[in-house]
Order: C-alpha cells, then structure tokens, then sequence
C-alpha cells in the first residue's frame, strides 16, 4: 500500500493554487490589457468563466476521459465519471505519494487554462453563448483526448516514449494551434489589418504576464508531484528560460524596433514560460538558457514577421506564443533532455541520442494534425448552428456593453 | 471661419476620421464625453438591481474650418458617424472670431492649417 507523503501532498496542494492563478487573475489580465477599453471585461470574463466551466467538466467527464482506464491506448473511458473510484488513497500509475483526488484536481487547473489560452485568438469578436459551448466541446474532444494520450496510462505517445514534462504539446501546442484555426475560421476583427487595435491598459498586462510567471511555478515545478529534487530542478529551469526570453526578445525589439518595449519583455517572458514547459524537468539551467534565448527568436518571427505578412488576426497571439512557443519547446525538448537531471527521462539528441527527438517531433506532428482536424470541425459547426461572430455593430460597440451590459470604466464618477 | 463641433457615437470615431482623411481635414481635436439625447440615456443592471438614466459615452469632435470647407466637414462626418438608430449624435456650427497658431503667432486663414 502506498505512502501518502505529507510534504509531497503540501506542494502539490500549493501548486494546485497557483496554476488556478494562472489562469484568473493571471491570463485575464495578460489579455484583457492586451484589449481595447470596450472589451476588457469580457476578456476577462473568458477566462474567469472557463475556470468555473471546466471546474465541472473536469468533475463530471472531463478527469476520466484523460486519465481514466485506457481505451485504444486514444482516450479514457467513463467508469470514472462523477469521481467513481478517484479516491483519497494514492493512485500509483500517476502519482504514488499523494491523494488521488489531489492529483485530479492539480490536473483540473490544467485543463482549466488551456481553452483559456485559446481566448487570445478570437478576443474583440466572439458570441458569449458560442464561446461557453465551443469551450466545453473543445476540452471534451481535443484537450481529454491529447491528455490521455500524452499522459494517461496506456496513452499512444506515453507509451511511445514522448518527453513531455509539464504540458507543452497537450497544453500550449493544443490551444495554441487550435487558437489560429478558430482565428482563421471566424475571420479577422473588422479595420484589422488595416488599423491593429491598440492595448489600452498595459499595466494590466505586465502584472498578467508577472503572475503567470510566478504561477509557472506550480505548473512545472509541481509537475513533479513531490517535493523533490526534480521540482527543484523544473522551478530553475522555469525560472532562467523566462529571464532569457524576456532578455532575448527586449534585445531584438532594441535592434529592430529601436525601443526596448514592455510588451516585447512581457511577451518574451511569457514564450520562454511556454517553452520551457515540456522540458523543465529534463534539461540543465545552461539549456534552459539557450531555450530561452531560442523561442524568443522563433516567435518573434512568428509574431513580427509571418503574421503580419499573412494577416491573420491572431489578435492576442495565442498561436504566435502558445503554438509555436509550444512547439519550439517540445522539439528542443528532444534536443538538450539529459538523463543526468532526470533518471526517468531520456537523453535527447544533443546527448547522443537522435531517436528522443525523432520520437518527440512525432508527438509534435500528432497534436499539430489533431487539433487542426477536430478544432476546424468544431468551428465550423458551432458557425453553422449558433454562429461564432457577433453582428457588425455590436462588434464595433464592444463585447463589453453588448454582451453582458455592463462596462468597465466610468468617465465620470 | 466656423468652429465645428459634432458629437457622436463613439463607435464610428473611426469611420468619421476616415471620411475627413479622405476630404483631406486632418486637424481635429477628440475627446470623450458623457451625455443625453432625446432618448435620456440607457439603464444599465448591477447584480440584477436596475440603474436608470445613465449617461451615455460619447465623443466630441472640434474643427475649425475655413467657410468652403464647412459643407465638406459636415458630410464627412455624416456619412461617418450615421446609423439611422436613435442616439447618432448632432453637428453644431459656430462662428469664429479668430485662430492663431501658437508656434509662429500667424492667425486667420493661414492659421487654420
């Protein structure tokens, strides 16, 4: 019989919190900086929402389908719906030393943020009712699904020998790629490109993404599920990548733009905690550096350059940061993992072994062509029946007074 | 010289700058207000309790036009700013004694720009 260890439940209990608080207020207010003045709350309102709406889910299906007893090595299956036998006791095929229902919930905080971050895409335009149903939706049929495959017992990438440490493919290429096939399906916001909405409160956003980085902590380095030495190990990693991103993209802005901006630091800050996620838990500080200083390049391009050229409005960069972030991160994942660091991982490319990276780029491609196939379905369906835009003019009043009939800021008063 | 000062629906602030760009009157001052019309505002819900008669937001646009651009000013900024709803805002035109620009003390029809 199983152990439970009490400093272990302590941390993942506290880790459990803090990636709550990655989601609402951090995400929230990362993006609802990153809006104009008239959709601020519903932005806000996406993120806070989903922490209420895949509370339930997770409860209800959404727990079993990811981790339940293996179905084709693609998906859980329902015997644990409602919690049916995810007890109090530890459950040793995920984690041997704390609750089983702890490790439910630390997973629930995960496919909390996830739809969350897909917000970023359609923000300044989507229907209310549209989003709660295309959430719900998209964390049954894509996010359960790529958990249990990445993570579940039996799961077909788990079982494949994948290197996924805390979530870059199943949280960050999911929503982010997902986030550009909504973005694409719904269209760009009206003026857009021609004018690009300006942030109206960055403020908000520098304290967002600061929030996001400290929560960071629970979600890499509470992925180990102990208070351990490979959590100490996932928190520096965490820690130096999102320092040097945040350097690497201040620099480049510095360079090409001439200024040294706060968003660049900010969204640096944000892709080095994106790309450091898959691989905090098997790589040394000096790689995480390197991974730092390499996504920041990388979506840069991804942000500045491609997306401008192909005028696709991802407005908040879901898809620039997240999507290729995320994938930036499980490839080089597959480069610099080192068995030194972490017994139970795999040496990657750079340390003699060319067959982590191969085995990674396959996960990589599975989740990238999954979730473009499910995600544009979804879509284009929920277009079809409810719509996913709202009408012009509401669009150009704010999602703020027409969708919830309230705003955010008085003139007076 | 007429002082022109419209306000309207902060929505198609960026509609009616398009329009005055393309009649080529660029100089313009902006600002938020609050205000009413026939209509008396909007009620807006707190937590299910009803708030009658708010104000509702607005934009004021200032120009000051040489006479031939006067016409001009205001079409652009009809054809920008009008929804056909209730709420779409109002034009007032007055005269101008006298514009001077600051920089370089010249005044009248030079200084208007």
């Amino acid at each position: 019989m199983p152990q439970i260890n009490s400093g272990d439940t302590a941390w993942v209990l506290a880790s459990t919190a803090l990636v709550l608080l990655m989601t609402a207020p951090g995400l929230a207010l990362f993006y609802g900086g990153l809006v104009r003045r008239k959709n601020v709350l519903s932005t806000m309102m996406q993120s806070f929402f989903l922490l209420c709406l895949i509370s339930i889910q997770w409860i209800l299906w959404g727990y079993s389908l990811a981790f339940g007893p293996d179905v084709g090595h693609f998906i859980g299956n329902l015997s644990w719906f409602g919690l049916n036998g995810v007890t109090l006791a530890p459950n040793p095929d995920y984690a041997a030393t704390i609750p089983h229902q702890l490790f439910m919930i630390f997973q629930m905080m995960f496919a909390v943020i996830t739809p969350a971050l897909i917000t970023g895409a359609f923000a300044e335009r989507i229907k209310f009712s549209t989003f709660v149903v295309f959430s719900l939706v998209w964390a049954t049929l894509v996010y359960d699904p790529i958990a249990h495959w990445v993570w579940g017992k039996d799961g077909w990438l788990h079982n494949l020998g994948a290197l996924d440490f805390a979530g870059g493919t199943v949280v960050h290429m999911a929503s982010g790629i997902s986030a550009l096939v909504v973005a694409l399906v719904m269209g760009r916001r009206s003026g857009f490109p021609r004018v690009t909405p300006p942030p109206h409160n960055m403020t908000y956003t520098l304290v967002g993404a600061a929030l996001l980085w400290f929560g960071w902590f629970g979600f890499n380095a509470g992925s180990a599920l102990a208070a351990n030495e490979l959590s100490v190990s996932a928190f520096i990693n965490t820690n130096t990548a999102t320092a040097a991103a945040a350097i690497g993209w201040v620099v480049i802005d510095w360079i090409l733009a001439r200024k040294p901006t706060v968003l660049g630091a900010a969204t640096g800050a944000v892709a080095g905690l994106v790309a450091i996620t898959p691989a905090s838990g098997f790589v040394s500080p000096i790689s995480s550096i390197w991974i730092g200083l390499i996504v920041a390049v990388v979506c840069y391009i991804a942000v500045a350059v491609v997306k401008q050229k192909l005028a696709y409005d991802d407005s908040l960069d879901a898809f620039g940061v997240h999507g290729v972030g995320g994938t930036v991160g499980a490839l080089v994942t597959g480069l610099f993992a080192q068995k030194v660091i972490n017994s139970g991982g795999a040496d990657g490319l750079f340390f003699g072994n060319p067959h982590q990276f191969l085995v990674n780029a396959i996960a990589v491609g599975a989740v990238i062509v999954y979730s473009v196939v499910v995600t544009f379905i979804i879509a284009k369906v929920l277009d079809l029946i409810m719509g996913l835009r709202v009408k012009e003019q509401d669009e150009a009043i704010g999602l703020d007074n027409t969708q919830h009939k309230e705003s955010a800021y008085t003139l007076i008063d | 010289m007429k002082l022109i000062i419209a306000i309207i629906q902060p929505h198609k602030l960026d509609d009616v700058m398009r329009e005055l760009d393309e009649k080529e009157i660029h100089l313009k001052t902006v600002t938020n207000v609050l205000g009413c019309g026939r209509q008396k505002g909007v009620t807006e819900v707190y937590r299910g309790v009803k708030e009658a008669g708010t104000l509702l937001k607005k934009v004021r646009l200032e120009i000051g036009v040489n006479d031939a651009y006067v016409q001009p000013t205001v079409d652009a900024i009809i054809k920008g700013a009008r929804t056909g709803g209730i709420g779409d805002g109002k034009i007032f035109i007055l005269p101008m004694e006298e514009c001077i620009r600051i920089r370089s003390g010249e005044t009248g029809k030079v200084a208007i720009g």
